[in-house]
């Protein structure tokens, strides 16, 4: 215990350093304006910006972008209170009530409350996430890789299970990732893969980012033109010195709802295909149960807006311990950091705490740093959120395009990929239309060299005995857990079936 | 086209996309079986993976025939007009972004891409049209040029000779 407190204090002295202040002010800045966009989330914000990041340090880097996630978790809440449009998924509870309390005239109410209850969520989180970090990163240690391929293969599972999406759709999703991280010269023989009749194009493979950035940039952008066909209308709000003071007050109201939804939220959150959107919903739903004006929910309770809140800030957290610790990104945003990691030249996962200390901590530190530079920014910007979230669709939209085909050109060199970029954001669209999931295939493509390499690493190593993924307990555990995940819904199916039978 | 139609000829595309990759792996002789020795072959991770994508766009048909998927079921259009104009043009404008990359350079492309969009398509005025036409293109050069030393594409050599005079003027200033 001493030796976290002594490592997160010296974790906190690195997030006080002027580069890395500098950059948990601007990651929150930025992502604070991100997630209040419409149709723009955190995820959007890290694939488009993770190429800016080259400019400084790793350890600056990834400061900035994991400030950048929280911020955007902040910021989600302002476009569901004022527009009535969630930032991301992940905001969608926020809008159950916090849309009729801006129709009411509430919205700074809804505003404040939001603001506190991240925070809430924010605080709870990174405490959970201090204390279970480095036990589960000192477990993982003994992880070959045997439990690397199982603990893939658990990740792609609670897709599966989890997800809540159409299972083969999810699969192919999946399928599609790693397929399209396996294009470009095998790992171990060096033969040239899918190279389609020797694009040298392809020889080089197809970076995470370009995935990343078609889909989350290009695709999200085209799907929230279709969705608000560029038109947006804004409740008013009204701020001030003595509102703030007075939505202070009444936090009272909504702490119980907001802690037991970070504690949800973080757990929930550490589940790769969980993440902060079921998080939210289920933390809405808890509250909504157990309340006693259970009926005013969706009509503008307060509580209805902090829950959800509490909730996604704590998952955004925990989204983060699987991939610090283990190497398996919790959520998409988390799974293009993961990427960014990998081209920083870090390998995510348990060794990262023995060697690179002080990135982890320097991290971790920044994270409570953020939290409360965050929650100062959001209450602070209130009136110029306003301001901004009035610029028109037809003036946002081309920038973030601009920044996705300077921000692939950036990272590859290539002109092929933005070509590419602009396919895959296309194909992504249209797959989504037809509820194919895209999440699942942005953590594949991250995942999908991993996945492989271990694979073919415990292939050989026990000379082509599949056997030997379940002659070692942890992996075994793993792999039973991913069938159980796997059979679960078509098992509940079956139990629904014929229960309906025997009701008929 | 019906959101019905649509689900149909997506598994169907996504089938024979599964089927010309797994092709692709046989036609490139990559081995997709285990080679002794030296365990599995090059092409076994991808072949196989694709021969499960096959399986999986099987599995959403043979759904859509039975009926089973929210999709399968849905009437409505997949893409209305509005949106199909919308969308349309918006795809086509960044790929002429593209192509004109090459020939214009990434600056000049971009602000022709910006006008057309922030004037053409939102009918906003001239004082934020030109504001965003020429912000954006500087924000950019200062981000990825000066500060992050990242050469965008500047097109055939007359477009490339004017970013030129920009960076010795930029250079003047710096040294």
């Amino acid at each position: 215990m001493d030796s976290i407190i002594s490592l997160l204090g010296a974790g906190l002295l690195q997030s006080f350093e002027p580069l890395n202040l500098m950059m948990i002010f601007l990651g929150c800045f930025a992502g604070l304006f991100i997630g209040a966009m419409p149709g723009l989330g955190s995820v959007n914000g890290v694939a488009i910006l993770l190429p800016v990041t080259f400019l400084v340090p790793p350890t600056a880097a990834i400061i900035f972008l994991a400030a950048l996630y929280y911020g955007a978790m902040y910021g989600g809440a302002v476009s569901s209170i004022t527009l009535g449009i969630p930032g991301a998924s992940t905001a969608v509870a926020t809008v159950f009530d916090g849309r009729p309390m801006a129709q009411s005239g509430r919205a700074d109410q809804a505003l404040m409350a939001a603001a506190i209850a991240s925070f809430i969520g924010g605080t709870i989180s990174v405490i959970l996430f201090t204390g279970f970090a480095p036990p589960l990163a000192a477990f993982a240690l003994k992880f070959g890789p045997q439990e690397e391929f199982a603990l893939m293969l658990l990740a792609f599972a609670t897709f599966i299970g989890l997800g809540g999406d159409d299972i083969p759709k999810t699969i192919f999703s999946i399928l599609v990732g790693l397929v399209l991280a396996a294009v470009g010269f095998d790992i171990i023989s060096g033969q040239p893969r899918l190279i389609f009749g020797g694009l040298v194009e392809f020889q080089r493979g197809i970076p995470f980012l370009v995935l990343a950035i078609g889909i989350y940039g290009i695709g999200e952008m085209i799907w929230t033109l279709e969705h608000t066909k560029g038109k947006i209308q804004m409740h008013k709000v009204e701020v001030g010195f003595k509102k703030i003071i007075n939505n202070l007050a009444q936090v009272k109201k909504y702490l119980p709802v907001s802690t037991v939804g970070s504690v949800l939220g973080f757990f929930v959150g550490t589940l790769p295909a969980a993440g902060a959107t079921p998080a939210s919903l289920m933390s809405y739903g808890l509250a909504k149960t157990f309340s006693k004006d259970g009926d005013t929910f969706g009509k503008g309770n307060v509580a209805g807006v902090a829950a959800p809140e509490a909730a996604n800030n704590a998952a955004s957290t925990g989204s983060m311990l699987p991939m610090i610790t283990l190497g398996i990104p919790g959520s998409p945003t988390t799974a293009i950091l993961l990427g960014g990691m990998i081209i920083w030249g870090l390998r995510p996962g348990p060794l990262l705490f023995t060697e690179s200390p002080d990135f982890v901590w320097g991290l971790i530190g920044s994270m409570y740093v953020a939290n409360f530079m965050t929650v100062v920014l959001n209450i602070a910007l209130i009136p110029v959120f306003i301001r901004v979230l009035a610029m028109p669709f037809s003036v946002l939209a081309p920038i973030i395009f601009i920044l996705c085909v300077v921000g692939v050109f950036a990272t590859t060199d290539r002109m092929f990929d933005t070509y590419l970029m602009l396919g895959l954001g296309i194909a992504g669209y249209l797959l989504r239309k037809l509820n194919y999931p895209v999440a699942p295939a942005v953590l594949a493509i991250v995942l999908g060299p991993l996945t492989e390499r271990s694979m073919r690493q415990s292939l050989i190593s026990s000379q082509g005995d599949p056997m030997t993924f379940l002659e070692r307990p942890i992996s075994l555990v793993c792999i039973l857990i991913a069938v159980g995940l796997v059979s679960y819904p078509m098992i509940s199916k079956m139990i629904k079936k014929r229960k309906a039978e025997k009701a008929a | 086209m019906t959101v019905r139609t649509a689900e149909l000829i997506m598994g169907v595309v996504m089938l024979l996309a599964s089927f010309g990759l797994m092709w692709n792996v046989l036609n490139d002789d990559l081995t997709i079986g285990w080679l002794e020795g030296r365990g599995p072959g090059a092409g076994m991770w991808p072949f196989w993976l694709s021969a499960g994508m096959a399986l999986t766009s099987l599995w959403t048909i043979a759904r859509w025939f039975r009926g089973v998927t929210a999709e399968s079921r849905n009437l409505d259009p997949y893409i209305d007009p509005e949106t199909i104009f919308m969308v349309g043009i918006t795809i086509a404008a960044i790929f002429f972004l593209l192509v004109l990359t090459n020939i214009i350079g990434l600056y000049f492309s971009m602000m022709l891409f910006l006008l057309f969009y922030v004037k053409g398509i939102g009918r906003h005025k001239w004082g934020l049209t030109l504001a965003v036409v020429f912000g954006m293109p500087v924000a950019i050069y200062m981000l990825f040029e000066v500060a992050l030393n990242k050469y965008l594409p500047r097109g055939w050599p007359f477009f490339e000779g004017i970013f030129l005079h920009i960076d010795d003027f930029r250079y003047a200033i710096m040294s």
